[in-house]
């Protein structure tokens, strides 16, 4: 990242979008701000129905916000045309222009500027090396395998040199192995580019290894924004807990100080709280499956319900004397079904603010 | 039944044997395919012959024949049909001039029907645009509202447009009660009223197949060109447009054709004052009783028809392999 990585260049301000009207009024989003740094590549992870897609066609234009506004590179733009946008939209099924080749479809968007034809052309071949597809110029693109068309469609947002690169979902059509070179290969393209990029998906793992930064939306909300390590390792909401990988969610008691929790058990811990927020008495705590250890000398006591061995390790499901149960990651051997054990726990354990 | 035929020679040994006899095999197969095949064709070849091709060559060779006093044809062979379209024979000495009357006919026929062409496919392509881009359940409703005018005869549709356009029609008669006009406007009897004759018969033609292109049309593809950069206008005419073209092709190939070839629609919107190929032709097997010169006119709007088809397949043709 460069040294202007900390500006912003979208701003979405409160922006609501509904869709139909009374009995059948849908707010797809509501009441939204984020702030979306230069040169960054930000993801807009949740489930189906959260909002994200809206809000990226809110950015390129597709649709308009019922309220707020949205600032790209500092100028309001919530209400212009697609087409007067310096943003361009990687779709999810590519939507390639079947009767023009590659070259054509790289060159699109140039020649709509109506940029002169030795740009174009010049562009067309700096994107096709780019996306090392040179030797395929002259296919149409109903002649490309999925990854190839994937190489195209990026080639044609990237060749007029946006601001920002939406992409909404670019890798759902592709094989586990292919979306993995694609992720490498997208992440590539973002640091050579330095053009900002807002990547939209539902694929938690996805968002994790690509992203500078991840929102985590749900039911027309962002829930929480911040780098991967953080959204992991300090999940700020219930929801942001369970959606990103394995987690478990215990009852506690939060000290008025709030540095202090006492699990169900009268285990008392150090508490680390979601940023900005003061909270205090009946509270959930979570605590990731590899953050947790057999332990002669831990602290949490339980019997083991159930073992479930998956390659690299098992994951050891343990009933806790309050009647919860947690979910331990054993790398090495696992104790038996039945077996008493005791638990460490991490240093602090996270309270979620719901 | 399809008898196999006997393998030319005694079974050979080996593998070469086995090539041989598969080779065989696969001869009879094919063999029995390709006679099973003329058998399911049989009953349309017999239509298009029939039908098609045995009334073509009786025109073709009444065409070169002698009219009869009172209709019909004298076997006698002639070219007089063809000299006819283009000289006019003097009445006195018998020698021929060069006479445009038939060919400015034929210009005039293919003049409506092109305007017509461009005309419908003017009015249908936002129409059919508008139909596609509807939600799913209602298109088959505002499908039938095009087709509804198919549901009444076309002479009576052609005389209710009559009827509107006349002196004394509703357009008359309400603008001269606004007191927009003091006479009425001669609409009824001009190339104008033939041509809106024509767009109003021939443009559900248009619209339908339109539609059928439309409908296919991925609108992720139009957001995309939006996002590129493409105003509207850019959209229609680099996505849109060509996306549609096998429909517009095929639009504009019902409209024409029919439109050429037009009877009704002129002779009652047209009056029968300035004819229309179709009129010539009706006109010759009538009151002029020229069975061969009818014949020989019909013929040349068959070849103007497919040289004009033959020169826009190459065209659209072409296109398509630049794109």
């Amino acid at each position: 990242m460069s040294e202007n990585s900390l500006e912003t260049m979208i701003l979405a301000d409160s922006v609501t979008k509904t869709f139909g009207q009374g009995d059948s009024l849908v707010r797809a989003l509501d009441d939204v701000s984020v702030a979306i740094r230069k040169n960054e590549f930000f993801t807009l992870l949740g489930p189906s129905g959260c909002g994200k897609t809206t809000l990226l066609r809110l950015i390129a234009g597709f649709e308009l916000p019922s309220k707020g506004t949205i600032l790209l590179d500092g100028q309001e733009i919530g209400h212009l045309p697609p087409y007067k946008r310096p943003v361009n939209t990687v779709f999810q099924n590519y939507a390639l222009f079947p009767h023009m080749s590659v070259a054509r479809n790289i060159g699109f968007g140039l020649e709509m500027q109506g940029r002169p034809k030795a740009e174009v052309d010049g562009a067309i071949d700096e994107m096709l090396a780019l996306v090392q597809m040179e030797h395929l110029a002259g296919r149409r693109t109903d002649q490309l395998s999925g990854g190839q068309q994937q190489r195209v469609a990026l080639a044609r947002a990237l060749a007029p040199h946006p601001k920002v690169l939406l992409l909404d979902e670019p890798l759902s059509a592709l094989d586990l192995k292919l979306r993995k070179e694609m992720q490498i290969e997208l992440k590539r393209l973002q640091s050579e580019t330095g053009i900002t990029f807002v990547f939209v998906t539902h694929d938690q793992e996805e968002a994790l290894t690509m992203s500078d930064r991840i929102a985590v939306m749900a039911a027309g909300q962002i829930l929480q924004v911040g780098p991967p390590r953080e959204i992991y390792t300090q999940p700020a909401r219930r929801f942001v807990a369970d959606f990103i990988g394995d987690i478990n969610i215990l009852e506690a008691d939060l000290a008025a100080s709030g540095k202090e929790v006492t699990l169900q058990g009268g285990l008392k811990m150090p508490a680390q709280l979601p940023e900005g927020l003061a909270l205090s008495g009946r509270v959930s705590v979570a605590i990731r499956p590899e953050d947790m250890s057999f332990d002669p000398k831990g602290a949490m006591r339980g019997t083991v319900s159930n073992v479930v061995y998956f390659g690299v390790g098992s994951n050891v499901h343990v009933a806790l004397p309050s009647g919860e149960d947690v979910t331990v990651r054993c790398a090495g051997v696992a104790p038996e079904k039945g077996a008493e054990v005791r638990i460490k726990l991490p240093a602090a354990l996270q309270v979620l603010a719901d | 039944m399809v008898a196999l035929p006997e393998p030319q020679s005694q079974p050979k040994r080996g593998a070469e044997a086995n090539a041989a006899n598969l080779a065989v095999a696969r001869k009879a197969i094919e063999g029995g395919a390709r006679r099973r095949r003329w058998q399911l064709l049989s009953p349309s070849m017999i239509v298009i012959g029939v039908f098609g091709l045995f009334p073509l060559t009786i025109t073709l060779i009444y065409s070169f024949l002698s009219p009869g006093n009172f209709g019909g044809v004298t076997w006698e062979f002639t070219t007089d049909a063809y000299v006819q379209f283009l000289f006019e024979r003097d009445i006195f000495d018998d020698t021929l001039s060069f006479s445009t009357t038939y060919l400015s006919i034929y210009g005039r026929s293919i003049g409506l029907a092109f305007g017509a062409t461009v005309g419908a496919l003017l009015i249908g392509f936002p129409m059919a645009y508008f139909i596609a881009s509807k939600p799913p359940e209602q298109r088959n409703l505002w499908l039938f509202l095009i087709t509804l005018p198919f549901w009444t005869n076309l002479l009576i549709r052609t005389y209710a447009i009559l009827l509107i356009i006349r002196d004394e029609g509703i357009i008359n008669v309400s603008l001269q009660g606004m007191g927009l006009i003091d006479a009425p406007l001669g609409m009824l009897y001009t190339d104008g009223a033939v041509f809106l004759g024509l767009i109003y018969s021939y443009l559900p033609f248009m619209v339908l197949p339109l539609y059928a292109s439309l409908e296919k049309l991925d609108f992720k593809l139009v957001e995309a060109a939006y996002d590129l950069y493409a105003t509207r206008f850019q959209v229609l005419r680099h996505i849109i447009v060509p996306m549609a073209k096998p429909g517009i092709v095929a639009g504009c190939i019902l409209v024409f054709i029919p439109g050429l070839g037009a009877y009704i629609t002129p002779e009652l919107l047209g009056g029968g004052k300035e004819l229309m190929i179709g009129n010539l032709i009706a006109l010759q097997f009538g009151g002029s009783r020229n069975w061969p010169f009818g014949s020989a006119a019909a013929l040349i709007l068959m070849v103007v028809v497919m040289l004009s088809l033959i020169v826009y397949v190459r065209y659209a043709g072409k296109e398509r392999a630049h794109g």
